[in-house]
This record gives C-alpha cells, structure tokens and sequence, in this order.
C-alpha cells in the first residue's frame, strides 16, 4: 500500500541581536550562568518589557525574504504554561496577528524546485536552560540557567506541504541559508540557534482530508530531522496497514536510538489561554520602516547561484556550492575580480579556475559555512588569485602551486613570496629541459623499445620521470612536446 | 455558567490549591464577574474595533543597546533553592 507524507515544519531560530527580546541583557552564548539576567528577564513583579527595535528588524526582514506579507496590525500575547525553564510562568509570544503571514520559501526537490508555503512568522522570547541531574524521569532536581531566557526568537511555520522526509530536510537547508544570508541568525544547530518541530501524517494519494497528525520535538540537526521523519513515516505506516488508529500526540526524537517515543502527556497541557499582552502596545509596521528593510535586503543564495552559473560560466554544481554561505561567495567573488586587471571582466577560465582551488583546496582547510573562518582564512581571496595568476603566466605549475598553496595555508604569506624565496619557478628554458630529456631517454631504453612497440604509455612514463627528475619545476607543456620530437626521431 | 469542574480546571492550570468551599466560593464570584460583564453585550459594538490598550499609541520600541544585569548572587538571592551558580528546582516530572 502507499501512502502519501504529509509534514509541515516549525522552526525557532534565535536572532543576532545584542540584546535580549524584552529587556538589555546581552546574548552572548556561553556566558558563566545566570550572569546575563536583570529584574524583566527574571520575570520580577513590576518590571516592564520594552521590545528591541532590532528584533523586529530581523523579523520583517526574513517574512519579507520568505515573501511574506508583513501585518499592519501585530500584537504580543502571553501564552501561559508552567515549566521551570520560563520564569514568569507565561510566554511573551504572538497568536493572533503574528508579524506576517503567507508567504512561501523556494527547496531543491528531485529533477528541480518545489515552492513551499509559510503560514505565519512570529515573534517571541527564548526560555532558559535546564540541566538535569540524570535524565529528565529520574532527575530528583534540575539546575536553571536563565541567560537565554528572553532572548529574541522567531517561529516560523510552514504550510503541510512537505511531501518526504528528504523535502523536509531540503526545506530546512534552504530555511537556514536565507536567516544566514540575512544575518539574522548564526543557524548553529548544536547551540541551538535554530530549532525544528515537525508534524507529520500520512494519509492515501489523492484523498483531501489529512490524515491525524502527530508532533516530532527535539530534531536538532537536519540529519536528525530526516531520519526522525523517516522512522515515523514507517510507524504510522505500520500502525495504519495493522487497522490501528494514529495517536494525535507528541512525540520525542531519541538521536542515539534513532526512534520516536511518546511523551508523557504530563509534559504538555495544551491550554495556553492566549491574551494580549497588556505591557506591550501594538506595532504598526508600515511605510518607511518596512520599506527601508525592504531596499536593504541582499542577494540570497538562490540568485546568486543563478547570477554564478550566468556571470561566470560556472557549473550550476560548483555555484551552489559557493554560495553555501554570504562569506564563501564574497570570497569567491573578490578572488575572480582580482584576476581581472583594472577592472575588466575576468575569463570564463580564470572564473571556473578560482572555483576549482576553492572547492578542492581552499575547502579543506575551511569550513564553507563558516562566516568567521572564512573572512580569517589563512590564504584571503588575493592571495589565492595571486597563486593563480602565476601558473596562468607560467610561472609555476599546477602541481608546484598545490605545494605553494600549502605553504600559504602555514605561513599565510602570499604565493609570489614563497616561490621567489624557494626558487620554484618554472623551468621553461628550452635548452635545459632538453638536456634533461636526452638524459631520461637514455636512462630508459625500455620504455623506448616499449613506445616502438606501439604502447604510446611509456611516452607518458617518461614525461613523469622528467618533471620528477626536475622536482616538478619544468614546464609540462615543454617537456610534452620535447619528448614527442624525440620520441618521433628514434 | 461556570461549573465546579471548569474552577478546578482553571486551578489545576494556575497550580492553585482549593478547599471544596474555596472552589464553591470562586464559582460564585466568577459567575458575578461574568454576569457583569454581559451587560457590554446590552451596547452596540458592531462599529467599533476591538481594543486590546487604552492608550492610543502603536511602535514603542528601543534600541539594541545593551544594559546592566544583575550580579549573579543578586539574581539567585531571592530563589527558594541554589545549586552553585544556578537555580534549583524540584523534580519536574510527576509520577
Ligand atoms: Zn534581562
């Protein structure tokens, strides 16, 4: 029997901001506990939340990225719930008129793209940390650090459009790369800075109803996230193929068991009482604040992977993995204009050249997604078209400049230095390589009765033993057409 | 009409603890409460938007500035237990 998936996505991201939602304590993550609190994040009677201006910035910015339309009329709510990691025993959150709504977000599928639809993209506040003593069943207590208590968080909710597990996860890498593009948010998954919850049903191809759904926490990794979906799609699967009926329930990830598990309806009392926040009056976003934003907004990863492909002649493959991240494309693009002098436009090859030593080279010893290890790296974009620019002038070879790179990527110098300093130029001296072949060929009579035999191999055998006999420092190209000359006259 | 069951409902959800006459009591006064506010259903509203503030204002907003916290010790001296540099509470998950 088949069965058609069904999941929409809900996914918290924590913002970039200074400051927390509500209040100035700063964000830091990592900070000694319970050291980045004051009287409103504690929730103390009397104490007023103000919101943070930049919050909502970031907000409008990514419902305008996920082309959404921004509410004119938007409110705070407080949704009431008791657990120990929130200290005011309610939630400072939005309900009814969410920031934006409707909106959609672009994902790679099989054969294409899929356009998925965003339902909604609020604003709330995080809640603090707990840290059991055992696991959270057997705890006896628990220790509450309230450092992210109140910091900014967006929630953004998909429409039920997700038709697979590897939709899901697609969805999720699209999601992540807009909010880094943005620089809304670092989209670190192990601190936590973007959370995912799934609600997922089955239900038979064609029918309109959906099928009862249930609700996956805890997916803090994509991999995760798609693995969790995949172990429920089988169980409700089974259950549904047994004649049994699907709980509507939540449901707990196990990363290191890789099943779900029921949780404990004590857990979750689904009573909220929403009401609007009386300490916060409403926002009105319109005219020049949203428009500002809106001019702003910079290029993301999907049109810029197109602009790649168009610009540069790059391979659609090679353009996305460049603009995996804002750094990694900046990088890109600041290498390739350095090897077009005065400004000119730079060759299709030279293009195409500063993408392969990213992807092979630079790669290795940076992590792509990593804003801050790139714009560190150990060999800046000029560094690396400097390196180019000497084998495109045959300075050096290619095989010569894999070392030279590893040198730059140690010393951080840059390329001409190190050649200079190490006498790795070229040899493209005609007359030298030359002596040097007559050598080889008379070293090797087997390779030359072999070639007469007809295995042209042993030509290349004997290209190989000249670059090594000149530590790689011939010119290939020389040596090519010196050993055919000769070859041919024996 | 509020029954007894929804004054429990309403008290186990605030995690208060009443007495069979405290319960009775509150039935009362929030069946007063509602009585009263019916009377707004005697107005013609339908013209009129729903307010969620008294004050006319819209977009009270500040800066992304940072500003003081409290000393750790501050922070945690007001909380029923510690365990070092955190709060400590009871087991969260009841049997
Ligand atoms: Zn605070």
């Amino acid at each position: 029997m088949t069965w058609e998936v069904v999941i929409g996505l809900e996914v918290h991201a924590e913002l970039t901001t200074r400051t927390k939602m509500f209040c100035g304590c700063p964000t830091t993550f990592g900070a000694s506990p319970n050291t980045q609190t004051c009287p409103i994040c504690l929730g103390m009677p009397g104490t007023l939340p103000v919101i943070n201006r930049r919050a909502i910035e970031f907000g409008v910015r990514t419902a305008l990225a996920f082309n959404c339309r921004i509410n004119t009329a938007c409110r705070f709510a407080r949704k009431h719930y008791y657990y120990p990691d929130m200290p005011k025993n309610f939630q400072i959150s939005q309900y009814e008129e969410p920031l934006a709504e409707d909106g959609w977000l672009e994902i790679d599928v099989q054969g294409g793209t899929k356009r998925i639809g965003i339902q909604r993209l609020h604003m709330e506040e995080d809640v603090g940390k707990l840290i059991h003593d055992g696991t959270l069943e057997t705890a006896p207590s628990s220790r509450v650090d309230f450092n992210r208590a109140g910091v900014p968080l967006m929630e953004t909710v998909s429409k039920p459009e997700l038709r697979s597990p590897e939709e899901a996860a697609a969805y999720l890498r699209a999601f992540r790369s807009v909010l880094m593009y943005l620089g809304v948010c670092d989209g670190n998954m192990e601190e936590g800075s973007m959370r995912c919850d799934a609600n997922i049903s089955l239900r038979r191809p064609g029918a309109t109803e959906l099928g009862t759904k249930v609700e996956i926490k805890n997916l803090n990794s994509f991999r995760n996230a798609q693995r969790a979906l995949e172990f429920e799609v089988k169980r409700q699967a089974q259950a549904l193929e047994a004649g049994e009926k699907i709980v509507q329930e939540t449901r707990l990830f196990d990363a290191d068991k890789g099943y779900t598990r029921s949780m404990r309806s004590k857990e979750y009392a689904h009573d909220y009482r929403y009401f609007p926040e009386p300490d916060l009056v409403p926002l009105k976003l319109e005219g020049a604040f949203v428009d500002g934003i809106r001019a702003a907004l910079p290029e993301l990863a999907r049109a810029q992977q197109q602009r790649f492909v168009a610009q540069y002649g790059l391979p659609a493959y090679d353009a996305g993995i460049l603009t995996q991240s804002r750094a990694l494309a900046g990088y890109y693009e600041a290498a390739v204009s350095a090897l077009a002098p005065g400004g000119s436009t730079a060759s299709p090859a030279s293009a195409k050249a500063v993408a392969n030593w990213i992807m092979s080279e630079l790669l290795r010893v940076v992590p792509g997604d990593d804003e801050r290890a790139i714009a560190e790296s150990p060999v800046p974009p000029a560094h690396l078209a400097g390196l180019i620019a000497l084998i495109d002038d045959g300075t050096i070879s290619g095989k010569i400049a894999k070392d030279v790179f590893e040198k730059m990527v140690r010393s951080r110098e840059d390329a001409r230095t190190i050649v200079q300093r190490e006498g790795l130029t070229q040899v493209a001296d005609t007359g030298a390589i030359a002596a040097i072949v007559d050598q080889v060929i008379a070293a090797n009579p087997k390779a030359i009765a072999d070639f007469k035999a007809g295995k042209t191999a042993a030509a290349k055998s004997l290209v190989g033993q000249v670059m090594k006999a000149t530590q790689g420092k011939a010119n290939p190209a020389i040596v090519n057409t010196l050993i055919e000359e000769k070859l041919a006259k024996v | 009409m509020i029954e007894r069951k929804d004054v429990e409902h309403v008290a186990r959800l605030a995690r208060l603890a009443l007495s069979a006459a405290e319960i009775e009591k509150m039935r009362e006064q929030l069946n007063g409460i509602l009585a009263y506010i019916e009377k707004l259903n005697a107005l013609a509203t339908d013209d009129v938007e729903p307010t969620s503030h008294a004050v006319p204002m819209v977009n009270v907003m500040r800066d992304d500035a940072p500003g003081p916290c409290l000393p750790r010790d501050e922070a945690l001296a007001n909380a029923p237990d510690r365990a070092g540099e955190f709060f400590r509470v009871p087991r969260i998950i009841e049997d």
